[in-house]
């Protein structure tokens, strides 16, 4: 990505965790990160109490929103590949090509206890990201853009040549249990032709970077962040976009940040004025491709967001414009991607 | 009465009204892509004006089903049906904000699903949606199917219902396990043949305290499946007489497996073809029959019996001469269909075809249209009818499935709604906010610590 024309520009997502599981909350919230002009919710999947699934509050956003992405975190390691692929192709059908995923491959022995499964850790974590994204990246492709021709003539719905198998096996170094999948996928392609992949650092090595379309970098303190930035920017290249981690607490209501009691550790977030935060993004803007913010509450600190930091960030121009009617790969400036299959087609002339 | 004393009762008691809830099929030969009035299958906009006419019309429910591999014909995928669907928790989650009382209804099984995540993500749906999810509860044992997951095919079909139906007790002891409304969660523990679950849930209760749970199986263990955990039978015993057979044979099972004579509802699967005259009404079904089973779709049928390609044959000719290559049949793949010695079926088939002068296209169309699901008439005959169905308790409601997409709902919400409203046979307003509300269900019992107890042992 790293659009040419607008370098200085970035995004801005935002967490919204704290948005529980009702659904008038879900709508408030996301509403009022779309109105306050941040480009991208995300919504965090972490196996906490009264966390409803991600990607069905996601879903819900869809059909209520206009212009921001909606992107969930949904696990690889103990979740079927082939359920995951569909559920977020859906997601891309409610949002009107609007979804993203952020993978995610996390030591969780609560997780893998619940489906019985063992706990998998180190580098076998990676290998899980990897092997799910490729399942559902050829199942996205598995269905040719133009595979329903509704022919009345010939009474074919499909044209079964548009259709392929995605033969998904793991590799022979996999470390967990190995598995395949068939295809093709049950869904047509999603609207977007393949959904923006975002992954943790983390992951990057096992995953590897042409994979994914944006990497979530994270730092111990606020002003490594930068450096950070830079350094997984040297490692993944131009084409995939960098996106830091901050959490946010401000000042707000009258009550300074640093009184505010928040689930932050100490020294992770940035706490201060709003002014301070929109020179501190500014300046961050200009490394990073996008910032994700976790703000301590969602209903004290999405305020001062949307009345003081956002607007002030765009006027000096560091922000891009929030697209109207477009689709998150356009707003991280990425082409929608032929099938790998159409090309292949075409290649043996079939 | 109320309704607590009606479900303990057991002597079955009926309502004397009918529900409506639709099936958004997704594949299959029922839904028409050929007209001109054919919408997307795929596109948010079909399921949303679906689910809102629905709700227009005070529909209880809107299902979806579950795909988990794409039909093939010898060999490949079925190109000539409506084919490619949505997730349905992913799809029935965007419709519920937009919608405000209709139940949400998602197909899932239990063979390619883990107890803990589908509860989890049911019970998800049930919270986003204020109380109005539900769980169709489906078994697959194909190793076919398989290819697409994981675990890939490992589960025998005799095994099926047994390992279904801990799966579901798992789930509803999630659904049950926090103490109260703000907590805390107990751990749910459970030792399976094909599963283990360690869980300490992450959700409390909705506000229908769980998801509504709807069943489909038809064998006696399926119908006993369903008289000793589901609240609702998708039947597929439309018809008067075999619906109140139905209904007396679900009673029995259900007051023996001690939940009553009321407490399992029944939904058949039907289609309605409807005119404001009858005449109109029965040229129009001609239209439908036509487009869906096309002269491509018919000659498909016969091959997926004969094993072998049939396309010289002419559709409105008599039925091939030619014997089958197999000896088994296997009708397309992904349709649950279980073979037959094929020579005696096609034997048989040419004679029926003979003895009624049926050409390939009407043999076939005699097979596939769902006969005994389809309500042809004027709206107010059918209105009439359907209000024998409720006076008698034959049936609770009807799942209907639209030949049409978007708008195969209109003809009925419009016209046929109206006229049960008129006989008094039909809700003229929702019931509540949560679909346990708008069935008349009674709050589930919360399993015991006993219970848990005894499984954790």
């Amino acid at each position: 990505m790293s659009t040419t024309d607008n370098n200085r520009a970035g995004f801005l997502a935002i967490e919204l965790d704290g948005a529980g599981w009702d659904g008038a909350d879900i709508s408030r919230a996301v509403l009022a990160a779309e109105s306050a002009g941040f480009h991208a919710a995300t919504f965090t999947d972490a196996p906490a109490p009264g966390r409803a699934n991600a990607l069905q509050r996601a879903a819900f956003a869809g059909p209520v929103t206009r212009s921001i992405a909606l992107v969930p975190e949904v696990d690889t390691v103990y979740t079927e590949p082939f359920h995951i692929s569909t559920q977020l192709a859906s997601l891309d059908y409610v949002s009107g090509g609007r979804a993203g995923w952020i993978a995610t491959a996390a030591e969780a022995p609560g997780a893998a206890a619940a489906v019985g499964r063992p706990s998998v850790t180190g580098a076998a974590l990676g290998q899980e990201a990897a092997a799910s994204i490729e399942v559902s990246r050829r199942l996205w492709d598995s269905w040719e853009d133009d595979a329903v021709i509704r022919d009345v003539a010939t009474g074919r719905y499909i044209d079964v040549d548009k259709l392929h198998y995605a033969d998904f096996e793991t590799p022979a170094d996999f470390a967990g249990s190995g598995y395949s999948v068939k295809g093709p996928s049950i869904i047509p392609r999603p609207l977007q032709g393949q959904l923006p992949v975002l992954v943790p650092a983390s992951l990057l090595g096992e995953v590897p970077a042409d994979a994914v379309d944006a990497v979530l970098v994270s730092a111990p303190t606020p002003e490594l962040l930068a450096a950070e930035v830079l350094d997984v920017r040297s490692r993944v290249g131009a084409s995939v976009a960098v996106i830091a981690e901050l959490d946010v607490v401000l000042d707000s209501r009258g009550q300074a940040a640093a009184s505010r009691e928040t689930a932050f550790d100490g020294g992770r977030a940035f706490a201060g004025t709003a002014a301070a935060l929109t020179d501190f993004l500014e300046s961050l803007l200009a490394a990073a491709d996008g910032v994700r913010l976790h703000p301590a509450s969602l209903a004290l600190d999405l305020d001062e967001l949307g009345r003081l930091v956002l607007p002030e960030l765009r006027r000096r121009g560091a922000l891009r414009p929030v697209l109207q009617d477009g689709t998150f790969r356009d707003l991280l400036g990425l082409e929608r991607p032929a099938s790998r299959y159409a090309s292949a087609a075409a290649g043996t002339g079939k | 009465m109320t309704q607590h004393n009606r479900a303990k009762s057991d002597v079955f008691q009926p309502t004397g009204q009918i529900q409506f809830g639709v099936f958004f099929q997704g594949v299959n030969s029922g839904t028409i892509w050929k007209a001109a009035e054919s919408g997307s299958q795929t596109d948010f906009e079909s399921f949303r004006r679906i689910a809102q006419t629905a709700e227009r019309g005070l529909f209880a429910a809107f299902f979806l089903g579950e795909g988990l591999r794409l039909r093939e014909h010898l060999g490949r995928p079925h190109a000539l049906d409506v084919v490619g669907r949505p997730d349905a928790q992913t799809m029935l989650a965007a419709l519920a904000s937009v919608t405000r009382n209709i139940g949400l209804v998602a197909t899932q099984n239990t063979t390619y699903n883990d107890p803990a995540d589908l509860a989890h993500r049911l019970a998800s749906l049930d919270l986003i949606s204020g109380g109005r999810a539900a769980w169709n509860i489906v078994t697959t044992d194909n190793a076919w199917t398989g290819a697409n997951f994981r675990r890939g095919g490992y589960l025998d079909h005799a095994d099926r219902y047994r390992h279904a139906e801990a799966f579901v007790e798992t789930a509803k002891r999630i659904w049950d396990s926090w103490e109260t409304p703000a907590g805390p969660a107990r751990r749910v523990l459970h030792e399976g043949q094909h599963y283990t679950v360690d869980v300490t849930p992450r959700l409390p209760r909705s506000a229908q305290y769980r998801p509504v749970l709807f069943q489909a199986g038809d064998s006696p263990e399926g119908r006993n499946f369903a008289a000793r955990q589901a609240d609702v039978i998708f039947s597929a015993h439309p018809k008067f007489d075999d619906a109140v057979e139905f209904r007396k044979d679900l009673v029995e099972r259900s007051v023996a497996a001690g939940r009553g004579a009321n407490a399992v509802q029944i939904m058949p699967a039907s289609e309605f073809i409807l005119a404001a005259t009858a005449q109109e009404a029965a040229e129009k079904k001609e239209w439908v029959r036509s487009l869906q089973i096309g002269p491509q779709q018919a000659i498909a049928y016969l091959e997926q019996f004969w094993g072998r390609e049939l396309s010289a044959y002419d559709p409105d000719g008599p039925l091939p001469e030619i014997d089958p290559v197999v000896e088994e049949t296997s009708e397309t793949r992904g349709s649950g269909f279980h073979g037959a010695k094929a020579r005696q079926l096609a034997d048989q088939w040419r004679a029926e075809a003979k003895d009624k002068g049926l050409s390939i296209r009407q043999f076939v169309t005699s097979k596939t249209a769902r006969i005994d699901a389809t309500f042809t008439g004027s709206y107010t005959a059918v209105a009439d009818h359907l209000a024998e169905y409720a006076r008698t308790g034959a049936v609770d409601g009807f799942n209907i499935s639209p030949w049409l997409v978007p708008t195969g709902l209109d003809d009925i919400v419009n016209h046929l709604v109206p006229e049960l409203q008129e006989r008094g046979v039909y809700p003229t307003e929702y019931g509540g906010s949560t679909l346990r509300e708008n069935l008349g269900l009674d709050a589930p019992v919360r399993s015991s610590d006993e219970a848990a107890g005894a499984v954790r042992a």
